[in-house]
């Protein structure tokens, strides 16, 4: 038996790098719109607009065109569903120690992965507002850079905690590059997980 | 052996989608009601001492708009204004010139067309209708090319637009000469227009005989400009 368990498909890999270079793009040119010392120093203005403006409305394309494979839906699925095991483990004091077994993800991927989801539409829909500036009243417009400032700011918090998990974590980070992990950090990290891709012999 | 019982994750409660519904639905009511939200938040925090405020987008605050690299300050010594093109007394004004003329308040909330604004900002400076007065448009000249000695940025405004009470070439904000970053020393203010019709680090005013649309204007943004259109 190998040691090594696949853990995600190249299709999900690609997903998540393009997703990952478009969301980074986006944060910083959104930190020059948004931060005067910045804006001043930077300047361009169009062209800092031009790549946040056409970097957002991509974002959502290799979300979508990753449905074309059986491996992303199924991760999209295991991502949408809570176990009760998901629920003990958000609840839980030693939620790391691994005496809660959780599935392929645990809760805390669930939730950023549901939260990233609901922000990079509503940034979509608001950020469409405000670049079609004939599409509603000015009050809405108002509206909905009240929303895009917020959620921009909330997102851009959840991408750095993102980051700063995966940094914590080389073997996470080494499943998202090459798309393989140990059976032993599955095994601690994801232990449902792995009783399902590789079913312990039956006694 | 018999597992403990243990439900597939694949067979979960669909959690991450009402997440999802359920930021899209606090979304909307964001929309709609934002301006309302954001009027209250500015003024709670209105005379924040930590200052701490301005880090996150609480309530109403300016963003600095430059579209080009950085821009050179100018001051009383190396500052001028030319007024041009279609007039019969073409002008030259330094920072004294202007600030000897005769000089007119208005106090308005200041719009960004992207749905930015902020509430009852002070502006003083020279009405533009009396430096065109002194300058006596020809009987050709409809309409007004702004420049900015950032070297690119251009506006456009109709004669009869620019003749407006409350169309000012603005030498204080908020009491103060106008700071660099907000694009003083002289900047326009034009309160029916949002944000983009009021040319920053002016440098030109040129009387034209059509309306040439300026930088945004070119980009797609409407050649009138006016508040709430």
């Amino acid at each position: 038996m190998s040691d090594q368990l696949p853990r995600f498909a190249a299709v999900e890999r690609v997903v998540h790098g393009t997703l990952g270079v478009l969301m980074i793009a986006c944060l910083l040119t959104a930190a020059v719109l948004y931060n005067g010392s910045l804006a001043l120093a930077v300047g361009h203005r169009h062209a800092v607009e031009l790549v946040h403006v056409w970097s957002g409305f991509a974002l959502p394309v290799p979300l979508l065109l990753g449905a074309a494979s059986s491996a992303y839906r199924t991760d999209v699925r295991r991502l949408n569903r809570f176990t009760p095991a998901d629920w003990q483990w958000l609840r839980s004091k030693d939620r790391r120690s691994g005496r809660i077994r959780v599935g392929k993800f645990n809760a805390g991927q669930k939730l950023n992965a549901a939260l990233s989801a609901g922000a990079i539409l509503l940034l979509l829909g608001t950020g469409t507002l405000m670049f079609f500036t004939g599409l509603v009243r000015l009050a809405w417009r108002s509206g909905a850079t009240f929303v895009h400032d917020w959620v921009a700011l909330a997102l851009g918090l959840l991408v750095i905690g993102h980051l700063v998990f995966a940094l914590r974590d080389g073997e996470a980070l080494r499943g998202m590059w090459s798309g393989r992990v140990s059976a032993r950090w599955a095994r601690r990290e994801h232990a449902a997980w792995v009783d399902e891709v590789r079913p312990p012999p039956a006694g | 052996m018999s597992e403990p019982q243990e439900r597939s994750e694949l067979d979960g409660t669909p959690v991450g989608r009402r997440v999802v519904l359920g930021l899209l639905g606090l979304g909307v009511v964001g929309v709609v009601t934002g301006s309302a939200v954001q009027d209250a938040l500015s003024r709670l925090v209105a005379h924040d001492p930590t200052g701490l405020s301005q880090l996150v987008p609480l309530g109403s605050a300016f963003r600095y708009y430059s579209v080009t690299g950085s821009v050179e300050s100018r001051d009383a010594s190396s500052y001028s204004l030319s007024v041009s093109g279609l007039v019969a007394r073409p002008a030259t004004y330094t920072l004294a010139d202007l600030q000897q003329l005769p000089q007119v308040s208005i106090t308005r909330d200041f719009h960004c067309v992207t749905g930015w604004y902020v509430d009852d900002v002070p502006w003083t400076g020279v009405r533009l209708s009396h430096l065109l007065d002194l300058a006596a448009p020809t009987s050709d000249a409809v309409a007004i090319r702004f420049r900015s000695f950032d070297g690119v940025y251009t506006e456009n405004m109709t004669l009869e637009q620019a003749r407006a009470d409350d169309v000012l070439v603005a030498l204080t904000m908020y009491g103060e000469p106008v700071t660099h970053q907000h694009g003083g020393p002289v900047r326009i203010y034009a309160a029916p227009m949002y944000g983009y019709k009021s040319t920053k680090w002016l440098s030109g005013i040129e009387l034209t005989d059509r309306d040439i649309p300026g930088y945004w204007e070119d980009r797609g943004y409407p050649l009138d400009g006016i508040i709430g259109e």
